[in-house]
């Protein structure tokens, strides 16, 4: 809700929605070239829901302009809007670290800093100025708890995070993403660097975190798109071909492109 | 072409073949009826080997298409599909083998004007005309050719239900026979039987080509039959 907050301090909050984040007509362009059209996409509260799309459509730019990861790309610009909670998050007053507070996100290669497991989890917290042991001891036994990792890890907190293996070290990220309580996730291809063990645990890790926020995944495996979203958005050339739910789009898709991506016959 | 194109076209001819086969039973079983003719029941007891031996054939193909190429969208639903329509195709074929066995347990040759008053040769004929239709809808992906099944199945039904007192007319006047009229209507639930299944054969295929269930609606298989008068 810090977006709300600032936007109430300043006077220019607006009327809340029924969607926690909704992008309208949104448009994407690296200097003059239109990467991403007129991508309208509502997702509700405690929902995940699934970008997929060949590379190079668009998917993992969308992804990244939800919380303005694009900002410090020079060329960069969008046209459409995109509300967190009937918020504009292009709204001046917000500040982008706020907003990525709120909107965190995982990437496909974990990227734990060379730290201990403890001072990963609590280095955003400490970043904010809170220094408190007790209260960052509780932090990481309920961050790693909530990440599937506390039972792994409880004994070796000090260790170094990066001797941890591929699929810890990823959950060791989500748990370090929700140490600042984010409201939505954003996780791009959070699996493809993970054997099908740790991929597995990812994917129960994300059906259970969607009970408390809101989760966006672009994937490239359409069976853990199937598994593990409530909806699923395809992409084509820039382009939002189909959104719909993913028992729809994996049963019945309506577009013909769709159909032909999902059933591998594309191209 | 794509590999699971292939494999989807292979159990597709292997579906379409099965139903060459099973109208064929039961049309061998009409034949048998009408002529009482013994040597044409033991060649279809002989036939629902081979029919069973495609159903497992049909099942262990369309499995091996679901373990190894994960299909989704019409290819998912074209396996449930196919899936299901074997096992309704086995079945009348078992409900032809019955038909057999209950000629075979005739005590007297069959009298023709029973089988015009229980208009048993109709009735076969319609199964016959539902299972040309379904043939040709399943196979051309026609779900309003697959739809004229549900009116037919009409048909058989209305032969059904008269059934009951017709045969009670036929034992009332001719007691000594009873066993055998009570066969004679044990033929006919027999291909009432096979009408549902072949009308089940339909609703899969709707249910390939449009996504639409039609198991257990009745209204909208009215409406369907609403449209096609």
């Amino acid at each position: 809700m810090i977006v709300k907050e600032t936007m109430e301090e300043h006077g220019t909050e607006q009327e809340g929605s029924k969607f926690t984040l909704e992008t309208k007509k949104l448009g994407v362009y690296y200097g003059d070239k239109q990467v991403v059209h007129d991508v309208d996409l509502k997702i509700k509260k405690n929902t995940v829901t699934a970008f997929i799309g060949p590379s190079g459509c668009g998917k993992s730019t969308v992804l990244r302009t939800l919380n303005r990861m694009n900002d410090y790309i020079e060329i960069f610009r969008k046209e459409g809007e995109i509300l967190l909670d009937g918020q504009d998050i292009y709204d001046k007053h917000v500040h982008v670290e706020e907003l990525r507070q709120e909107i965190g996100m995982v990437f496909q290669k974990p990227n734990p800093f060379p730290k201990s497991i403890y001072e990963n989890v609590v280095y955003g917290l400490k970043i904010q100025g809170n220094t408190n042991k007790s209260d960052l001891d509780e932090v990481v036994e309920r961050t790693l708890q909530q990440a599937n990792l506390w039972d792994e890890v409880k004994d070796d907190l000090k260790k170094s995070a990066l001797a941890l293996s591929g699929g810890q070290q990823q959950r060791l990220c989500i748990a370090r993403t929700l140490a600042v309580e984010p409201s939505v996730l954003l996780m791009d291809e959070p699996a493809s660097a993970l054997d099908p063990i740790s991929t597995a645990k990812l994917e129960e890790l994300i059906l259970q975190l969607k009970e408390k926020y809101t989760i966006v995944i672009v994937t490239h495996n359409m069976q853990q798109a199937s598994r593990i979203s409530d909806k699923t958005a395809f992409y084509y050339l820039g382009e939002l071909v189909e959104y719909d739910k993913t028992k729809n789009i994996f049963t019945n898709p309506k577009e013909e492109r769709t159909q032909n991506y999902i059933t591998g016959r594309f191209g | 072409m794509y590999q699971i194109d292939q494999e989807i076209n292979h159990i597709k001819d292997s579906v379409l073949d099965m139903m060459v086969m099973v109208r064929k039973q039961i049309e061998r079983s009409k034949e048998a009826l009408l002529t009482n003719n013994k040597d044409i029941t033991e060649q279809i007891i002989a036939k629902e080997k081979k029919v069973n031996a495609i159903d497992l054939k049909i099942d262990s193909d369309c499995e091996k298409v679901l373990a190894l190429m994960s299909p989704v969208a019409d290819d998912l639903r074209f396996l449930i599909a196919v899936l299901n329509i074997n096992t309704f195709l086995e079945r009348i074929g078992d409900n032809a083998e019955s038909i057999a066995n209950f000629i075979n347990e005739f005590d007297e040759a069959v009298n023709n004007n029973v089988i015009k008053k229980l208009q048993l040769e109709e009735m076969f004929d319609f199964c016959l005309e539902m299972f040309d239709v379904i043939s040709e809808a399943f196979d051309e992906e026609d779900t309003d050719l697959a739809a004229k099944v549900f009116k037919k199945d009409k048909a058989v039904d209305e032969v059904n239900n008269a059934a009951i007192a017709r045969v009670s007319e036929l034992i009332r006047s001719d007691i000594n026979n009873t066993e055998n009229y009570l066969k004679y209507l044990s033929v006919i639930r027999k291909l009432e039987r096979v009408g549902d299944l072949v009308k089940n054969v339909a609703e899969e295929t709707v249910f390939y080509v449009d996504a639409k269930v039609l198991k257990h609606k009745k209204k909208k298989k009215l409406k369907i039959i609403e449209r096609d008068k």
